[in-house]
């Protein structure tokens, strides 16, 4: 059945708080964002009462302020510095470990992920998933932890009512209301006369769920409510960057002076790679303990912004901050059409928010945009560089 | 094994021979039944020491008793030093063959010109293989080999059968000699004018340090070769070799899934872009 075509329901949060139970009972390991250390994370929950209620936000260029409010519901804010690619790629996973010795050993591999749920996903990390998909899925290799974590999963999305000023998903095709990618969307609606959510079913499981809830179908006027919601947030996004004319830009200005000077701010900390929902880099660790016949093979998250990301023998690759950034910059907004189809950047707005020093990725690009170098010439340099030894 | 790419294929050393003072070759054989795929001219396969890490080798050897595999290891850091270390009988962690081929079984009754820098001859020695084994569907095949010294130099059975080859034309440049040392001294590009081959109808690689093989290119384009006709072994630092780790990327290409073999018209526009 096609989106537009499905009944559409009006949850209370009882009716949530139901659904949650039921998918513990089931099993599922159900994930959501909660209030820690200053700022919503996501993280394992127990029971539909630990999600965030009653937070507004304020999201600046490098700054980020949560405060109470009585009116506020459950998802009235945007993202915060976490996403779900923790859960479906985590930060430090074991790929296997051996026990033995050099002269003999034996490897085996640890256990799959648990099923799980994420509640209130939004577009953009719904995007990001895709994204990630077309990564860790439809290249010639696979990821076969993320693979199995995605295939049990549940996704409970929210329509994103309250962008933060970071927020520019509409430069994207995507746009604050999830279209598809989930099994169930909310959009969360709190005012004077209640607290209620507009819910869109669209996996099996889901729809007989909602079938047994005997939950109320969404009047015109429900409905109509909903939507202006989701374009009051649309209106306070404004566009600020047209993602192919910015990857046309970037393959032609890899040389733009410009770089040097986001480089003369930019503390290569590697933040807004670590908060960016789609940004996938990882390096090995071997880890073998005391003994020295049991070693540990782990995958973690890494970072072009690291020193010795790019190390070979001999030395960095990229040794300069402003090499890293434009390695980033260009990744994300150029270089991940050619390989995945796709943009890298899904505009959550999180490397904005997370950077210690408030680099913005779209004033940077603007600033080269307002002044092109122009396509790179077909030089066959030799430059005043000598070719003084064979190895 | 479980399907994961991350998992390796278990190899036991079965023989090693020394090239020179860092530099050693080894011969492995699978432990059990299974095996990795395969392995062709410019493949690399990623090799595991027990404890310590995971490092792209080269094919340097592709032997006719598969699944036996040939790589020739330079001890330059932790992984490498470890795997140089262990004996025969001990056991290495193999994923592969990642990679692109150097495009060697494609071209016929082409003239062949092949620039190995240093280590760089390691990935180019199964091209050569491959072209004595198959000497009547090639012209004329130049080998350009340079070296840092007389003491640096590999393969000298090979080497010494290759010059007295009369069907290949196999040339040596070291940049330091000692003072009996008789033979070309210089960078490897000088060698260009001992080559003999027709340009518009040659096939050229180069593997070996980047600087070498961006001024070999320019060589190969002043000599009149085409540009769609010279390809090149890129170096990256490499965690996965399955384009899942981002660590090897120039520009838009993976070097461990686009390459590291690449067609010099790949390449062109980000070879000279510094710290890229
Ligand atoms: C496609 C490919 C084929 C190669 N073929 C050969 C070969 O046939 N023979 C050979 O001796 N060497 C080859 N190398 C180089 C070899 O991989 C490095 O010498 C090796 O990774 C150094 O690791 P290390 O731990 O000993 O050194 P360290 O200096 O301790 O390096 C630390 C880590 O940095 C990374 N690293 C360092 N240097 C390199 C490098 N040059 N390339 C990629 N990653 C690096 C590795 O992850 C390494 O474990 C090849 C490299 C590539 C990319
Ligand atoms: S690049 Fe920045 S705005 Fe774009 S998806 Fe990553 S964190 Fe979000
Ligand atoms: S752009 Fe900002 S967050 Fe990213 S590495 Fe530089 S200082 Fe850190």
């Amino acid at each position: 059945m096609r989106s537009k075509d499905r009944p559409r329901y009006v949850l209370t949060v009882d009716h949530l708080r139901g659904l949650f139970d039921e998918l513990s009972d089931q099993g599922y390991e159900q994930v959501g964002p909660i209030f820690r250390d200053g700022a919503i994370m996501l993280e394992k929950i127990n029971s539909f009462d630990e999600l965030t209620l009653g937070y507004l936000e304020q999201q600046d260029k490098g700054s980020y302020n949560l405060d109470q409010h009585p009116d506020a519901g459950y998802f009235q804010y945007s993202v915060g510095p976490q996403s779900f690619k923790k859960f479906l790629n985590p930060p430090r996973r074991k790929l296997w470990e051996a026990n033995g010795s050099s002269s003999n050993f034996e490897i085996t591999v640890p256990e799959r992920p648990a099923k799980m749920v994420f509640w209130g996903v939004r577009n953009c990390d719904i995007e990001a998933i895709r994204i990630l998909d077309k990564v860790f899925l439809e290249g010639a290799y696979v990821n076969d932890w993320y693979q199995a974590a995605k295939e049990d999963l549940l996704i409970i999305a929210v329509g994103c009512t309250h962008p933060s000023k970071n927020c520019f998903c509409t430069s994207f095709d995507s746009g604050p209301m999830p279209y598809e990618g989930y099994d169930l969307s909310l959009v969360e609606v709190k005012d004077g006369a209640g607290h209620h959510f507009i819910a869109d079913g669209k996996s099996d499981l889901i729809k007989h769920w909602l079938n047994d809830t005997e939950a109320q179908l969404a009047s015109k006027d429900d409905l109509e409510i909903a939507s202006r919601t989701i374009e009051e947030a649309i209106d306070n996004m404004p566009i600020r960057l047209n993602p192919k004319e910015a990857s046309e830009l970037l393959k032609t200005n890899l040389e733009h002076s410009h770089w040097e000077q986001v480089a003369s701010r930019c503390l290569s900390c590697a933040n807004c790679t670590l908060v960016c929902p789609t940004c996938f880099c990882s390096t090995t660790e071997d880890i073998t303990d005391i003994s020295g016949d049991h070693t540990e093979r782990w995958l973690t998250w890494d970072s072009c912004f690291v020193g010795d990301f790019s190390y070979i023998h001999g030395g960095q690759i990229r040794p300069s901050t402003r090499s890293r950034y434009r390695q980033w910059m260009t990744h994300k907004l150029s270089n991940w059409y050619d390989q995945f189809g796709s943009s890298g950047c899904v505009g959550c707005g999180r490397c904005i928010t997370w950077c210690p020093v408030g680099i913005d990725i779209t004033e940077e690009l603007a600033a080269i945009n307002d002044n092109p170098v122009g396509p790179a010439k077909d030089k066959k340099s030799r430059g005043n560089e000598k070719h003084k030894g064979s190895t | 094994m479980n399907g994961s790419p991350w998992n390796p294929v278990l190899y036991k050393v079965s023989s090693k021979s020394i090239e020179n003072a860092d530099l050693l070759t080894f011969e492995l054989d699978p432990v059990g039944d299974e095996a990795i795929d395969p392995i062709a001219p410019g493949q690399f396969n990623m090799l595991y020491a027990f404890g310590i890490g995971e490092i792209p080798i080269s094919v340097s050897s592709i032997l006719p008793s598969y699944p036996t595999l040939v790589h020739t290891i330079q001890d330059v850091g932790r992984v490498s030093k470890s795997l140089i270390q262990l004996p025969v009988g001990d056991i290495i962690g193999v994923r592969g063959p990642f990679g692109p081929e150097w495009p060697v079984a494609q071209v016929k009754s082409k003239d062949v010109l092949l620039i190995a820098g240093g280590v760089g001859l390691c990935p180019l020695r199964p091209v050569i293989e491959y072209i004595l084994d198959h000497r009547e569907q090639f012209g004329e095949v130049n080998v350009l080999f340079g070296t840092r010294h007389p003491d640096n130099i590999i393969y000298h059975r090979d080497i010494i059968s290759w010059q007295s080859d009369p069907s290949i034309n196999f040339q040596i440049t070291v940049d330091h000699a000692f003072p009996s040392w008789r033979g070309n001294v210089g960078v490897v590009t000088h060698l260009i004018d001992k080559a003999k081959f027709y340009p518009e109808n040659t096939i050229s690689f180069l593997c070996g340090p980047e600087v070498m093989m961006r001024f070999g290119i320019y060589a190969c384009l002043d000599a009149g070769i085409s540009e769609d006709m010279v390809y090149l072994s890129m170096e990256r630092n490499m965690k996965c070799a399955i384009g899942l780790c981002g660590h090897c990327q120039v520009g838009p290409y993976f070097t461990c899934k686009d390459g590291a073999v690449f067609p010099y018209t790949m390449m062109k526009p980000y070879l000279n872009i510094s710290e890229l």
